[in-house]
C-alpha cells in the first residue's frame, strides 16, 4: 500500500506516534520503536536530562526518528512558548507538540490559550501540533493561527477510556482542511483501529502501551491496528445497515 | 472563603461516632465505584477498611500506575538554617534547645548545592528555620539564585510567607511550596505550638493557599500524623487537598504522609500511627485525589519504603541529611532522626529492581 503521510516536511509510511512517558526503563524505548513501527516519538522537555546516564531519554531514541517535543507542564502560552524554545535551543528539531493545561485534575487542554501559543510558534518556523479538546471553531483557529495538524483528545490523557470523542472527532475530520490526529484516550488497538476507520491521519498513544503487562505485544497489535484501520478507511466502508436487507419490501411489486 | 471555614464545620463532625460505622459491606461496594466522595473518603479511613488493605491496595496501584506511570520523581532537601524562633513540642529545631546554630552563607549554600547534584538529583527543596531575623525572604532569595544554576525544580518549605513573598521568590526560581499544618485539631494546635509566629493557626493553615495564588505550579501539604487522631487528620487532609485542587485547578497538588519521629525532646504523641495506619492512609489518599501526588520522605525506614513505593506514593526523598550543611559536613543538629540512609544512587537502583524509572528532572526553570 503507498500511503503517505505527508506532514511538516516530512514523508511518513507510519501512523501511528508514541511516547516515552510512564515505562519502567528507558532501555525499552528503542524495542517499542521497532515494535511498533512508529517514525514519530513524542518526548517531555520536561523530562529531557542531558547529562545524566540511563535516566537520558534522548540517548535511548535513534537518530532516524522524528522527534516531537511537547510542552507538557505548559498551564499558559506563555509557558508552552518558552518550552518550545528550548526545545528547539535543545537541538531537538522544530516540531512541537502544544500542550496547555491549566487543569490537573482531568488533565484537559485549554484550547483558547493553545490557539495563542500556536500564531506565535507558528510563525516562528515551528511545525506545531496542537493537543486540544475536540471543538470544530477551535480546530478552525488553530489552522489560521498555523498549525500543522490538530489533535483532539478521544478521552483524556492516560485514562485508557477509548473514543468518547468520536462524534465530535468525526465532524472535525469531516470539515477541517487539515490532518486530525487523535491523542490521549486510546486504550485499545480496537480503538485505534477506530480512529483509522473513520479518517484519522495519525492516532498518538503512551499509556495504552507503556503500561502494558507486555509493552512489546502491545506495541505490535497497535502497529497492526492503525495499518488495518487506515486500509479500512482507503478501501471504502460500506453502509451500515439496521437490519439484514435481502428483499425490496416497498418497491418489490414494480418488477412483479 | 477560606479552608478554615470548612474546617471550623468540621470541627463539629462526630468522627469518633462515625468512623466505627461502616462495614465490610461498605467497603466491598465503595471498590467498585470510579470515583469516591467524601463519604467514601471517611469510610476508606474507617476500621473497617483497614480489614481490607489488600482490596484496596490492588485498585490503589493500578490507579497510580495508570495516572503516573511505572516512574517515580526523586528530590532531596537542602537544610540552609536552623535557626528558628518557634517553640514547637516536637521539634529538635525549636528555640529551647540549646546547640550551636548554623546558617549557611551562599559558598556553603553552593557546596552543598554542587555535592547533591552530584547525585543526579535536580528538583531540590530548600529548607529554613522560622527566624524572620536570620532567614528573612531576601536570604531565601540568594539561595535560590545559587541553587538554579545546579537545579532545574527549586521548592521552599519555610516559614507561611505573603502571596506578594511567594511570588517574589516565584520570580527568582521557585515553582513550589511545601507546607505542612502539623495538625489540623486546632486545640491540639495549641497545646504543641508554645510560644512563636507559627502559634498563628489560621496564618498557616492559609498559606498553601497563598502560594497557588502566587501562581506555584506545585503546592504540598500535610499533617504530621500522630499529633492528633490519625484517621481525622488524614480525612482533613485529604479534603484541603481537594479545595484546593478545586480552587486551583493549575497548580499540582500534593499530599505528604510524615509520620511523628524521635527528636531531641521527650514528647510522645497520642495517636499511635502503626505501619497499616499508614498504608491505609495513602490509600484513601490515593482513591480520593487520583491526581494527587503523594511524597514519601526518609523518615520511613528503608524495608518499608521499599514497599510503599507501590502503593500511591509518587515522589520520594533520597540522600537526606536533615543538618544544616548534611551534605558537605556532618556537624549539625540533624531535625529529625531519618530512617533511611541510602545514597541516591542505592534508591535508584532499588527503584529499576521494584519496576520503577526513577524521574531525576520532570521540570525546567521558566522564570
Amino acid at each position: 500500500m503507498n500511503d503517505i503521510f505527508q506532514i511538516g516536511g516530512k514523508a511518513l509510511t507510519s501512523r501511528l506516534f508514541i511516547g516515552t512517558g510512564k515505562y519502567n526503563r528507558n532501555t525499552l524505548i528503542p524495542e517499542v520503536i521497532a515494535a511498533s513501527g512508529a517514525e514519530v516519538i513524542t518526548v517531555a522537555l520536561r523530562r529531557v536530562n542531558p547529562e545524566w546516564g540511563e535516566e537520558n531519554i534522548l540517548q535511548h531514541i535513534p537518530g532516524s526518528m522524528t522527534l516531537l517535543p511537547n510542552t507538557s507542564g505548559a498551564r499558559t502560552a506563555e509557558e508552552a512558548i518558552r518550552i518550545a524554545r528550548l526545545a528547539k535551543a535543545a537541538d531537538m528539531g522544530n516540531w512541537i507538540k502544544l500542550e496547555v493545561i491549566k487543569d490537573q485534575r482531568y488533565l484537559l487542554p485549554d484550547n483558547i490559550e493553545t490557539i495563542r501559543a500556536t500564531e506565535v510558534l507558528a510563525a516562528e518556523g515551528f511545525v506545531v501540533l496542537p493537543y486540544m479538546t475536540p471543538d470544530l471553531g477551535a480546530a478552525l483557529r488553530l489552522r489560521d493561527a498555523g498549525a500543522a495538524a490538530v489533535m483532539p483528545l478521544g478521552s483524556p490523557i492516560g485514562s485508557n477510556r477509548g473514543l468518547r470523542t468520536k462524534e465530535l472527532v468525526g465532524i472535525m475530520i469531516e470539515e477541517v482542511d487539515l490532518p486530525v490526529i487523535v491523542d490521549a484516550g486510546i486504550g485499545r488497538p480496537s480503538e485505534a483501529a477506530e480512529a483509522m476507520e473513520m479518517g484519522a491521519a495519525a492516532v498518538l498513544l503512551n499509556t495504552a502501551i507503556a503500561t502494558a503487562r507486555d509493552p512489546l505485544g502491545m506495541a505490535a497489535a497497535f502497529r497492526n491496528a492503525v495499518t488495518a484501520g487506515r486500509l479500512a478507511y482507503l478501501s471504502g466502508l460500506g453502509p451500515v445497515q439496521q437490519e439484514a436487507a435481502a428483499s425490496s419490501p416497498l418497491t418489490g411489486f414494480l418488477s412483479q | 472563603m477560606s479552608f478554615y471555614d470548612r474546617l471550623l464545620e468540621l470541627e463539629r463532625f462526630p468522627f469518633r461516632e462515625r468512623f466505627p460505622e461502616y462495614t465490610d459491606l461498605d467497603i466491598q461496594r465503595i471498590l467498585t465505584k470510579p470515583k469516591m466522595n467524601e463519604d467514601d473518603l471517611l469510610a476508606l479511613l474507617s476500621p473497617a477498611a483497614g480489614r481490607h488493605l489488600e482490596a484496596i491496595a490492588q485498585k490503589a496501584q493500578q490507579v497510580t500506575r495508570s495516572q503516573f506511570g511505572q516512574v517515580m520523581q526523586l528530590f532531596t532537601p537542602i537544610y540552609v538554617s536552623d535557626y528558628c524562633v518557634n517553640h514547637c513540642e516536637y521539634c529538635s529545631f525549636s528555640y529551647i534547645y540549646d546547640f550551636p546554630r548554623k546558617k549557611l552563607d551562599m559558598d556553603e549554600v553552593e557546596k552543598e548545592a554542587i555535592a547533591i547534584a552530584g547525585t543526579g538529583i535536580r528538583h531540590i527543596l530548600l529548607l529554613t528555620g522560622e527566624s524572620p531575623k536570620d532567614s528573612p525572604v531576601s536570604y531565601m532569595k540568594e539561595c535560590v539564585q545559587v541553587l538554579r544554576k545546579h537545579f532545574s525544580s527549586i521548592g521552599i518549605e519555610v516559614n507561611p510567607l505573603s502571596v506578594q513573598e511567594y511570588h517574589e521568590l516565584g520570580e527568582a526560581g521557585v515553582d513550589s511550596l511545601t507546607l505542612f499544618q502539623e495538625v489540623y485539631h486546632q486545640e491540639t494546635y495549641r497545646k504543641l505550638h508554645i510560644k512563636g509566629p507559627k502559634r498563628n493557626f489560621r496564618a498557616r493553615l492559609d498559606a498553601p493557599e497563598r502560594g497557588c495564588a502566587a501562581g506555584y505550579r506545585s503546592v504540598t501539604i500535610g499533617a504530621l500524623l500522630g499529633l492528633h487522631d490519625w484517621r481525622q487528620e488524614a480525612f482533613i487532609t485529604a479534603l484541603h487537598a481537594n479545595y484546593l485542587q478545586s480552587k486551583y485547578p493549575d497548580c499540582e497538588i500534593s499530599l505528604s504522609i510524615p509520620r511523628f519521629r524521635p527528636f531531641l525532646g521527650d514528647y510522645h504523641p497520642d495517636s499511635d500511627v502503626t505501619d497499616s495506619a499508614l498504608v491505609q492512609v495513602i490509600l484513601a489518599y490515593r482513591l480520593f485525589l487520583p491526581r494527587a501526588g503523594i511524597t514519601l520522605s526518609t523518615r520511613e525506614p528503608a524495608h518499608l519504603r521499599d514497599r510503599l513505593i507501590h502503593l500511591g506514593v509518587t515522589k520520594m526523598s533520597a540522600g537526606v541529611s536533615t543538618a544544616v550543611g548534611g551534605h558537605v559536613s556532618d556537624g549539625g543538629t540533624p531535625q529529625f532522626e531519618i530512617s533511611d540512609g541510602r545514597s541516591v544512587s542505592e534508591i535508584r537502583e532499588m527503584l529499576y529492581q521494584n519496576g520503577l524509572q526513577p524521574v531525576f528532572k520532570d521540570w525546567d526553570i521558566l522564570v
